[in-house]
């Protein structure tokens, strides 16, 4: 059982759950996220003074799959999401010890 | 013969009235949008909670101050029409042949709502910071011992009147307020800021206005508003009110272009608080010329002030003062260059309208009576303040959000600034 989480472009979640439900997954959870990577913050103007943002606004996209699904999910996150710019985002893979689905009580491959 | 009713001038300055009671808050939606998240209630509350206490006093000794019975030409006797009582006359004619008049109360509704927007300005000065309780003690004496004699002097028949220290030289010429509200409002504007001190983190801290869309809210409704501030100042329904109504327009419009360009020349991008700015820059600087000016003439006004009031808002930043939502860059510098500027463009009496140089210098010297006047006075009761009751929150307050310290409420659920 793996956790894929991704950092992404705000304006590319609409594509990235289009290509997961592709790929047949069956739960994501979305969450705001800033941060700063290679890509650095931006310059604001208000009445001629300039504020330096250094963090940038990100979509947090998680998704619990089996080990053999992980490779097609991060696939399709990539090709939904790679416009080849700084900025694009990062993927990473955690291991899950255990998931329960609270409603039954199911474990493992049935509680996805 | 029977003085009559001029029903159509008293319809229309009822509207005007109620018009200029929309400014303040709209006024609020300006300010608010401008501030943090965590003190955008407490901002909106310092200029609605004036509006309380103006609303209260104007009644009880305010008219009286600002039109009662002289006393030497500063300040009307506030015990001569207190409550609208003593010698106030209901009658108010609006021709010079007394045939027309409108009722007083009418022209009290129009007044009270100039004193609320005037003293609401300079809340602008002090955002995040003040005590809420020594703000309204200000409002109080402020609005007692800096606007009411202002409008007597101006408006009042008083020293800075056509009947005052300066009409040997050349009648003043103050439509609106430019000195009453404008000078006045921000010269305190100043001293507040200088008295109160800066915001913690001021210079080093970023302070981005939390909601632009209510600046913009904001600047769309002092606009609709300021018909009636400048419009209703003809005190009647006529070529001078449509004057001024154009006047008001133009200048404005052009007010916007005048910033946009100085934005685009210094950042590469016009910006929507600019906008919003000029609008109320340019409203400011046409406010004491609305009825002086023809409309090329209060284009000429507007460009000038939009870029002026665009390059005077960083000043604070180059000399270290905290004036948080620019009292001091858009309404003491617009309401200068306005009162000024008459002296250069007035139709009649106008330097460039072949009006010679004496109209010039009384608008200089009203404007720097105001100055001075509304200097000393705020100076007073701002220090007075300070060693009384104190002008600032905890710094751990201003930290957390002065709307939960002050007002044990919050603007937005789960907010951080």
């Amino acid at each position: 059982m793996k956790l894929i989480t991704a950092v992404i472009q705000p304006h590319t979640l609409d594509a990235v759950g289009t290509a997961l439900k592709a790929v047949e997954v069956r739960g994501m959870t979305v969450s705001e996220a800033d941060g700063f990577g290679r890509q650095k913050g931006h310059t604001e103007i208000y009445r001629g003074a300039e504020y330096t943002v250094d963090l940038v606004p990100k979509k947090k996209v998680e998704v619990l799959a089996e080990d053999a699904d992980v490779s097609a999910i991060i696939e399709a996150i990539i090709a939904a999401t790679q416009s080849g710019t700084i900025g694009d985002g990062k993927i990473w893979v955690t291991t899950v010890d255990e998931v329960i689905r609270v409603r039954t009580g199911a474990t493992g491959s049935e509680a996805l | 013969m029977e003085p009559t009713l001029d029903t159509g001038v008293t319809a229309w300055m009822l509207v005007s009235a109620s018009l200029v009671l929309l400014m303040t808050p709209g006024l609020a939606f300006f300010y608010g949008g401008m501030t943090r998240s965590t003190s955008v209630l407490n901002m909106m509350m310092m200029v609605l909670a004036a509006m309380g206490v103006v609303g209260t006093i104007y009644v009880l000794w305010g008219w009286s101050m600002s039109y009662g019975a002289s006393i030497g030409g500063i300040v009307g006797n506030p015990f001569d029409q207190f409550g609208l009582g003593g010698s106030f006359d209901p009658i108010t004619f609006v021709d010079d042949a007394e045939t027309l008049y409108v009722p007083t109360i009418v022209d009290v509704g129009f007044q009270v709502t100039f004193a609320m927007i005037t003293v609401a300005l300079i809340a602008g000065a002090i955002a995040d910071r003040a005590k809420f309780g020594t703000w309204l003690i200000f409002v109080a004496l402020w609005v007692t011992l800096s606007y009411f004699p202002m409008a007597h002097m101006v408006w009042g028949g008083g020293a800075l009147s056509d009947e005052g220290w300066f009409a040997g030289i050349a009648a003043p010429v103050d439509f609106a307020g430019g000195t009453v509200v404008h000078i006045n409002a921000g010269v305190a504007g100043l001293v507040l800021a200088l008295v109160v001190g800066v915001r913690t983190g001021f210079g080093t801290e970023v302070f981005r206005p939390h909601n632009l869309p209510f600046v913009m809210l904001g600047a769309a409704l002092l606009w609709f508003g300021w018909f009636g501030f400048n419009a209703g100042s003809a005190y009647g329904a006529n070529q001078i009110a449509g004057l001024a109504w154009v006047n008001t327009t133009t200048a404005t419009a052009a007010a916007i272009l005048g910033w946009m360009i100085v934005d685009k020349v210094r950042h590469g991008k016009p910006t929507g608080l600019g906008v919003a700015s000029a609008i109320v820059a340019g409203l400011v600087a046409i406010t004491p010329a609305a009825g002086a000016l023809s409309p090329l003439g209060s284009i000429i006004l507007g460009v000038v002030v939009g870029a002026l009031c665009a390059l005077a808002v960083g000043l604070k930043h180059k000399l270290g003062f905290d004036d948080s939502l620019d009292v001091v860059g858009v309404h003491l510098v617009g309401g200068l260059v306005g009162t000024i500027a008459i002296g250069f463009l007035a139709t009649d009496g106008g330097l460039f309208h072949g009006g010679g140089f004496r109209l010039l210098l009384v608008q200089v010297l009203i404007a720097l009576v105001a100055v001075v006047f509304s200097g000393i006075v705020t100076t007073v009761i701002a220090l007075l303040l300070k060693v009384t009751l104190g002008w600032r929150v905890t710094e751990e307050n201003e930290a957390s959000g002065i709307d939960l310290a002050e007002h044990a409420e919050t603007a937005y659920e789960g907010i951080s600034r």
